[in-house]
């Protein structure tokens, strides 16, 4: 497949390791931001191809693996309800509530069906129009403009029966609350390229000079990820803490100006609390008061609903950095992909799945 | 949902006055809206997220990386060279 095959050459991939080799006089660690990041390096064994004072950290950039539970709690709520039409992202459905996930809810009768974009469950609130059909609107900066269209959408056209569940969280201010942690061992960033490729990277400026630290804006495939490497590793040995990119295929520094018009059209910043890591100001879009009619939320007066994460799951610390799947005591035994504790376990791009399913045994099942 | 992979664009066409695309991704076609991408012409790839086109990528700049590579052969060259001399 054009830029995808051409990235993954293994030729190519043991020479920019070599250069990182050649580039690295000490420790230092690395976050990658962004869960599809953290999938690629554990599928490719990239970890494994740096030289040993390299720690790659994976990071909270999993938009299933962050979405607080009380959010589930109140999806399964809303799919349990009669006439309701619940539409969500396949990852969202085995996620696990404090009671039960959305599959459950599922085969206790709920009408929760499985979209691939928001514009999918607004066609069903058309087709459907004595059904109230609800989309799970979860993500990051990345599935925010598909979701601010559907909303835009349903406004112009009158599709009154629709509304979203919103639980928008942004990547910067989770950045600063993984530097702000007492425990961070954090040095520099692979920051997420597709989110950058929809908000540009300004937002990134000044954390990289508050906190001195590199971030690199990183692609998805094994070159991007070992070339991002290979930049924050040459900024860290000069001293240097500056903004590059290395996605310039998709990212202009500006971000795409229509997408961003729109979001800030239909959402407003505010508080969010973020799974296993707690409340962080500022953290996610909610809708704004012109579009609230079409908050779900509200719709089914779901605002005062609270809930415990399970004290087991150490996702928080995962996500985080501060521990590797491995680290929990429940992982490969009491949590698995087919009967998840947590969510990090539940979604392709979340590290204990990605753990589970590549470095479960002693060998790799892939590799380059 | 963040896994977005580049397809290709092969079609163009409105529908509920947005720009969308018929997009293919190794063998399989889904229709892209390109409302954010309206600079996006057949035959260019676009990174698509939940059936948003969010950015046309930028060829140039995709084989900017292998630039690497070529310049890490021609120092060697130059290396060898210079050792023979
Ligand atoms: S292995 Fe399961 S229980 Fe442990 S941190 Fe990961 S998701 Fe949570």
């Amino acid at each position: 497949m054009k830029f995808v095959d051409e990235y993954r050459d293994a030729e190519k991939v043991k020479r920019l390791a070599e250069s990182i080799r050649r580039a690295t006089s000490r420790p230092w660690n690395i976050m990658e931001v962004c869960g599809g990041q953290t999938h690629a390096i554990i599928r490719f064994g990239l970890d494994e191809l740096l030289p040993a004072e390299i720690t790659l950290i994976h990071g909270p950039g999993c938009p299933v693996c962050v979405t607080p539970i009380e959010i589930i709690d109140k999806a399964v709520a809303i799919a349990s309800r009669p006439g309701v039409i619940f539409c969500s992202f396949g990852d969202m459905l085995r996620v696990p509530g404090s009671a039960k996930d959305l599959l459950t809810g599922k085969s206790e009768g709920g009408d929760v069906r499985i979209v691939y974009s928001p514009m999918d469950a607004l066609a069903l609130a058309r087709k459907h129009a004595d059904r109230q059909v609800v989309f799970f609107a979860i993500g990051f900066e990345t599935t925010a403009p598909a979701n601010a269209m559907a909303v835009v959408q349903a406004d112009r056209l009158g599709i009154e029966n629709f509304s979203m569940l919103v639980s928008h969280v942004l990547v910067p201010p989770a950045l600063r609350a993984v530097l702000d942690s007492p425990a961070c061992r954090v040095q520099g960033f692979l920051a997420a390229g597709h989110v950058c490729a929809v908000m540009g990277t300004g937002q990134y400026e000044p954390i990289a000079r508050q906190y001195g630290v590199p971030i690199v804006v990183t692609g998805f495939e094994p070159l991007d990820i070992l070339q991002g490497v290979l930049m924050c590793i040459k900024q860290l040995e000069a001293g240097r803490a500056e903004v590059e990119n290395q996605y310039t295929r998709c990212v202009a520094a500006e971000g795409n100006r229509p997408a961003i018009s729109q979001i800030e059209k239909v959402f407003r910043t505010v508080p969010r609390k973020w799974r296993g890591i707690g409340q962080i100001p500022q953290s996610g879009w909610a809708l704004r008061e012109e579009y609230s009619r079409f908050d779900a939320d509200r719709r089914f007066g779901l605002e005062e609903m609270t809930a415990e994460e399970p004290a087991e799951c150490i996702a928080g610390a995962v996500l985080q950095g501060h521990k590797k799947p491995h680290d929990c005591p429940a992982f490969g035994t009491r949590c698995t992909p087919d009967h998840p504790l947590g969510a990090p376990m539940v979604s392709a791009e979340g590290a204990c799945a990605a753990y589970y399913r590549y470095r479960r045994h002693s060998g790799k099942e892939e590799s380059m | 949902m963040c896994l977005a992979i580049p397809g290709k664009i092969l079609d163009i066409f409105q529908q509920d006055d947005l720009p969308m695309g018929k997009v293919e991704f190794g063998g399989i076609t889904k229709d892209v809206c390109l409302a954010y991408t309206p600079e996006a012409r057949v035959g260019q790839y676009v990174i698509v997220h939940v059936g948003f086109s969010l950015n046309v990528i930028d060829e140039d700049e995709a084989r900017e990386i292998f630039s690497y590579f070529d310049e890490m052969d021609e120092a060697a060259r130059q290396e060898e060279a210079e050792g023979h001399a």
